[in-house]
């Protein structure tokens, strides 16, 4: 049944009310990193971005290492999505294509990772990491993050669709290996579901905080999110400040989505299907 | 499969060699492409779960020696009045937050599934809150709501009303955190619900159409019970999730006050059970007792996740009669 004409003017106007409550609070932390705190605290308060923007990242940077935070959540964000990538993609080509003794019981196991609630497992990681010395560094963050289930799982499903055996079974027949046929064969093909696995992750570890909170201890080696915590805390009454810290922590991963949003939303939610 | 299993080729009875060996010759590749995630697993999340179990049976602060308790700890969580309130303010918090974001989610994804054009632009509108920070979002809420100059009271204000003490009482606090999970999660579990309606065959509609089912019938006899597996999907992971509820009160909540850092607000009305492991472990250093309190949440989910499968899927049974 398509709605007639009022009916979609009424149908789109709803959406967009629904669209500006979800983009709201980016232009709200906006007017607010942009304005004084007296400005957003005044009745009315103002509405609008102001001129104070400078001024306020000038406060914020006097108050904790921004951009020290920002290059370490870039280091660790680009280091996980990277080895995420090729581990998950190298373990989920051969639960894929290969019936190797023990293959269905690992894969069960793994898919018991995919349960296991993670706080279970945080006060002995966190030894762990007391024991190897790693406790307040970025190590703490990227090694234990390098291969994930949710990863093997989803690229296990995309490539058994996305990689013709025939291909596979030409270049064992040539007297390729299992790592030449990763090489030539399959990482040319499964792009797209790289693209999106490297999103997902980057996106993830850039928001992550309980862990971070929880090991990186050392004040001035923080990730954004740590840290952004920490300013909220320590200078609760100084909204514009703390905003345009919001603002900026927001800012990058912002224009990462938006550049690969299109195809990103449709596989995402085929996964989350699929899962 | 080009990979038979090597049994069929043993013509020579004489020496077949034994067939995990075999195996490990043949497919060390495959076992070395798999072998980094295993390792990371037993070292970082096995390893440390049966470890958290047997803590759970200790009184250790992570520096001196351990000692056996036996069940104290579990004893005295049972008696903890501040466990059974930090689990009552989970549970509270979760009913509020995921009922209207579900339900909102629904008339989200009917809304989508009628809207042809801009269809990429409300999908990508939609799903951002769902790749926001929640650290950032938690900052966010918590200055509009704040008591003394929020936008919330501003706007109360400007209506006449007085100024509602949000982050005090304690049913408004949990309403704030509900508020934050709601904003972020609706879009998302839309988009799920959208992609379930444009897998839902046509001809179902047309059937109904043609037997004289107006649209609230169809709604409820054809739509709804099309989705019925996706919405258990979408049911079982905000249980688990929002059992979980921890960065949101955390933030919201911190503060300088050295005894009340993560008290998750007055009257520890956003104190969740996530938020009090943390801390039990983390801030008190009771590395002992928040094991055990990391079992009970965990236990508590599993009861939640099981139950909550169960009621929707008997529905789904009477729904097929």
């Amino acid at each position: 049944m398509r709605p007639g004409r009022g009916g979609r003017v009424g149908l789109h106007v709803t959406l967009l009310v629904g669209v500006a409550i979800s983009l709201f609070p980016f232009y709200w932390t906006a007017v607010m990193a942009t304005n004084t705190t007296q400005d957003i605290f005044r009745v009315p308060p103002k509405l609008v971005p102001g001129p104070e923007l400078f001024e306020n990242i000038g406060r914020l940077l006097s108050s904790i290492d921004f951009f020290g935070s920002m290059l370490n959540t870039v280091i660790v964000a680009t280091s996980v999505t990277a080895l995420v990538l090729f581990f998950d993609s190298i373990a989920a080509f051969a639960f894929a294509k290969f019936e190797f003794p023990g293959r269905n019981t690992l894969f069960a196991l793994l898919m018991l990772a995919f349960m296991l609630p993670s706080q279970l497992a945080l006060i002995p990681q966190f030894v762990i990491m007391v024991e190897l010395g790693w406790v307040g560094t970025l190590n703490a963050l990227i090694v234990p993050a390098a291969a994930n289930a949710f990863g093997i799982f989803w690229m296990r499903q995309y490539i058994a669709g996305a990689v013709p055996d025939d291909l596979l079974a030409a270049a064992r027949i040539d007297g390729c290996g299992f790592f030449r046929q990763y090489a030539s064969i399959v990482l040319p093909v499964i792009r797209p579901g790289l693209a999106f696995l490297g999103i997902t992750t980057f996106i993830s570890t850039w928001n992550d905080y309980t862990w971070p909170l929880i090991v990186l201890v050392d004040p001035n080696n923080l990730t954004l999110q740590v840290a952004l915590s920490q300013l909220k805390t320590a200078h609760d009454t100084d909204y514009s400040m703390i905003m345009a810290g919001t603002l900026l922590a927001v800012l990058p991963l912002a224009l990462v989505f938006t550049l690969f949003a299109r195809g990103f939303v449709r596989d995402a939610m085929a996964g989350a299907l699929r899962g | 499969m080009a990979t038979a299993p090597p049994k069929a080729r043993t013509a020579a009875p004489a020496a077949p060699a034994p067939r995990k060996e075999g195996a490990l010759r043949r497919f060390w590749p495959q076992y070395v492409a798999i072998t980094p995630f295993f390792l990371l697993f037993a070292v970082f999340l096995l390893g440390p779960i049966l470890f958290s179990l047997y803590l759970s049976f200790q009184k250790w602060d992570g520096l001196g020696d351990m000692e056996f308790v036996g069940l104290r700890n579990y004893a005295y969580l049972v008696e903890d009045g501040k466990f059974w309130l930090a689990l009552r303010n989970t549970v509270l918090i979760w009913i509020f937050s995921t009922v209207p974001t579900l339900f909102l989610a629904l008339v989200v994804a009917n809304l989508l599934h009628s809207a042809v054009r801009f269809s990429s632009f409300y999908r990508i509108a939609y799903f951002v809150p769902s790749v926001t920070s929640i650290v950032a979002i938690a900052i966010f809420f918590g200055s509009v709501f704040s008591t003394q100059a929020g936008l919330a009271n501003a706007i109360l204000g400007a209506l006449g009303a007085a100024p509602v003490p949000w982050l005090v009482d304690e049913w408004t606090i949990k309403f704030v955190i509900a508020t934050v999970i709601c904003w972020q999660w609706v879009g998302y579990n839309a988009l799920i619900y959208l992609a379930g309606l444009q897998a839902i065959p046509a001809e179902l509609y047309e059937a109904a159409r043609i037997d004289g089912a107006g649209p609230v019938q169809t709604f409820f006899r054809i739509t709804i019970p099309q989705l019925r597996p996706i919405i258990l999907f979408t049911v079982v992971i905000s249980t688990i999730t929002g059992m979980q509820t921890f960065t949101e009160p955390q933030v919201i909540f911190s503060s300088n006050v050295a005894n009340a850092a993560n008290s998750g607000g007055p009257g520890n009305a956003g104190l969740t059970a996530v938020l009090y492991f943390y801390n039990q472990a983390f801030t008190n250093s009771d590395y002992g007792y928040g094991a055990a309190i990391a079992w009970a949440v965990f236990l508590v989910i599993l009861v939640f996740t099981v139950i909550n499968w169960r009621l929707v899927s008997r529905r789904d049974r009477a729904g097929a009669r």
